[in-house]
């Protein structure tokens, strides 16, 4: 990570002042959230905290009521339809459990962002969706099957190849570990490190996972109490005094996690 | 990494952002090598032996795979496949084993030509579905009509919240639509009739004309088809999405019958409710038809009414109502079949909603045909 250039120290995504209610219930009341260049920020919380609203809200798929988001130091908000969609270009988004378009295959699913916004030949565009979907490690036979036909695992990879096939400098996942074995779900942690590092990704991770948290995740950003109640690496965190971060970092699942990557550092290649 | 975060402000989209030369069995590579740039880029290597990166800027993985797919073609073009990259930072190296790892393997997942034995093989397979589709509807039928003689034997089991909420819905709801529809229709009826009619004089058989064809077949015929198209495809479309979230599954693990929740309740509403709207489309055809009449030919309704008493055998309205409620029960066994083969995805629901209403509505007609041969040989 430290080999990530310094030129630029503006942070990737700027959130500042984030207000978002329906209705008469706040999901955020005064967020702020910087995210740096190049890493690797895992957003938790407890359920109906608004991770995936704060999501939502960056990429545009949702508006603030108040407050101002940034991202590559432009405002989300105030675009029109073209700017919006250039800057769109440079993220790749991952939802839960895939989202893959149901009536395109695999590899057409990864096509699809490249035929929206670029004008290649056909056989080139085939190639380099192939390419991508192995980066994600699916064989070769999965490119031509239909997401219907994939395990849930493998459609969170092929979802993942999709958001990054254009090559973006922001990767959102939302909560891609979430149900899948905890090999699988290691696996797919080692997939996102070699990846953010070979293609130089920052990647903006909401997760309950707490191993991909040990694992790969630079700063932590815990959502509470309507906005971001403390941000830092693991060991910063585990001294936050708050109760339901105490209890986060310190519960018997935290504990047992810590322990794993603790044993497990030694042989784990990331 | 900085090398390929695209800086759009530093782009100058006229000056030339990239480019190959060939000096001294070098290939050198300058500028941005980037997905929108690489389909433009020459793949002529000449007869370098190496490739030198060091001018690059920018490079995706797009361009990661261009120079790699050069490398490949310069090895393959001679034995000693030895061709070296360098002049690329730390980043670019990793990009550069990371798209080499990824290549494809050669022409693979590529789709085979369907040949004719291909699709004959796809004919037979059809086939084959389509018989074995046959059989499942006709299990499933027993199966409802076995669990409707359940209920008639223990009325208890009967889901009476269940049946009059989808009486409701396929009778109550669907009144306006049906008796405007059969309304238009017997003026359409009056109306054409009317025209052809006037040319020998015989206007006032008009009246038969509409009595027949509206008690008999239309009345029914068409309600049923708005039925199949209002009904069948909801219940298709509920039964599928309680299928796709394992709800008809958990059922089972409860040990209740989807079939006596589910189908029952649906299949008899509509049993019941479809010869209540043939009546109801049955009188407003006639009032459309008589309304016609009036305007078009001076047929005044109290002659409409005379006529139609009097020459209209009450057998074409009963030929019409018996029909109702066989029509009903291939409207809801096909509804709820269709309903209950959805699998996992959205996609096989919104086929199989299409399916049962055009298979229905088929069905239904086919079955009037049937039922006219019949009454035929009868002789009613």
């Amino acid at each position: 990570m430290q080999d990530h250039g310094q030129e630029n120290d503006a942070p990737i995504i700027k959130v500042r002042g984030l207000r978002k209610a329906f209705g008469s219930h706040v999901v955020h009341d005064g967020l702020d959230l910087d995210v740096r260049r190049g890493e690797i920020i895992g957003i938790v919380g407890g359920s109906g905290t608004g991770k995936s609203v704060l999501l939502q809200q960056i990429v545009g798929l949702l508006t603030p009521d108040a407050g101002t988001i940034e991202v590559f130091g432009e405002s989300v908000q105030a675009k029109t339809a073209d700017e919006y969609r250039a800057l769109r270009r440079r993220w790749g988004v991952m939802f839960q459990d895939g989202a893959l378009f149901s009536s395109l295959t695999v590899r057409q699913n990864v096509e699809a962002p490249m035929r929206e916004q670029l004008d290649l030949p056909d056989e080139l565009r085939e190639t380099l969706a192939g390419i991508k979907v192995r980066m994600v490690g699916l064989e070769d036979v999965a490119q031509t099957k239909f997401p219907s036909e994939l395990s849930g695992g493998m459609r969170k990879r092929a979802g993942f190849a999709r958001a990054i096939a254009l090559d973006p400098e922001i990767v959102f996942l939302d909560e891609p570990t979430a149900g899948l074995d905890p090999i699988g779900a290691a696996a797919f942690d080692t997939l996102i490190r070699q990846l953010q590092a070979a293609l130089g990704l920052t990647v903006f991770l909401v997760t309950h996972d707490l191993d991909s948290l040990h694992a790969i995740c630079d700063r932590i950003a815990v959502l509470a109490e309507k906005k971001v109640l403390a941000v830092g690496t693991m060991a910063e965190l585990m001294k936050v005094d708050h109760p339901w971060v105490h209890e986060y970092f310190h519960g018997p699942r935290a504990r047992a996690a810590l322990e794993t990557k603790d044993t497990g550092k030694a042989e784990k290649v990331v | 990494m900085t090398q390929r975060n695209r800086q759009i402000e530093g782009a100058t989209p006229d000056a030339p952002v990239h480019g190959a030369r060939v000096s001294g069995g070098v290939l050198s590579l300058s500028g941005r090598l980037l997905i929108e740039n690489i389909a433009g880029l020459s793949r002529e290597t000449g007869e370098a032996r190496a490739i030198d990166l060091s001018e690059v800027s920018h490079m995706d993985t797009a361009g990661a795979w261009y120079v790699v797919d050069l490398q490949r073609r310069m090895a393959d073009g001679d034995d000693a496949a030895d061709v070296t990259i360098r002049g690329a930072d730390e980043a670019q190296q990793q990009l550069l084993e990371t798209v080499r790892r990824n290549m494809p393997a050669g022409d693979a997942a590529t789709i085979p030509r369907r040949t004719l034995a291909d699709r004959v093989e796809a004919l037979g397979r059809k086939t084959v579905a389509t018989g074995r589709a046959a059989v499942e509807l006709t299990e499933f039928l027993g199966q409802v009509m076995a669990a409707l003689g359940r209920v008639v034997i223990h009325p208890s089991r009967l889901r009476l919240t269940s049946l009059v909420h989808h009486m409701q819905e396929v009778g109550w709801n669907a009144i306006p639509i049906v008796a405007l529809m059969s309304f238009l229709i017997g003026v359409v009826l009056a109306f054409q009739g009317s025209v052809q009619l006037r040319q020998f004089g015989a206007e006032v058989f008009v009246v038969d004309l509409i009595a027949i064809a509206v008690l008999r077949e239309l009345g029914i015929l068409l309600t049923s088809i708005v039925v199949a198209g209002r009904s069948g495809s909801a219940y298709t479309a509920a039964i599928g999405s309680m299928k796709m979230r394992e709800e008809v599954d958990a059922m089972r693990t409860l040990g209740l019958d989807p079939i006596d929740i589910l189908v029952v309740p649906r299949v008899l509403a509509l049993i019941l409710m479809l010869p209540v709207l043939g009546l109801i489309s049955d009188v407003a055809g006639l009032v459309g038809g008589a309304m016609m009449s009036w305007i078009e030919l001076g047929v005044s309704p109290a002659v409409f009414q005379s006529r139609l008493v009097s020459n209209t055998d009450v057998w074409h309205f009963l030929v019409g109502m018996i029909k109702a409620p066989f029509f009903a029960l291939i409207i809801g066994i096909i509804g709820s079949y269709e309903g209950l083969k959805v699998g996992g995805n959205a996609e096989s629901l919104g086929r199989l909603t299409s399916t049962s209403v055009v298979l229905s509505i088929f069905m239904v007609i086919v079955a009037d045909a049937l039922f006219s041969v019949v009454f035929a040989l009868i002789g009613i």
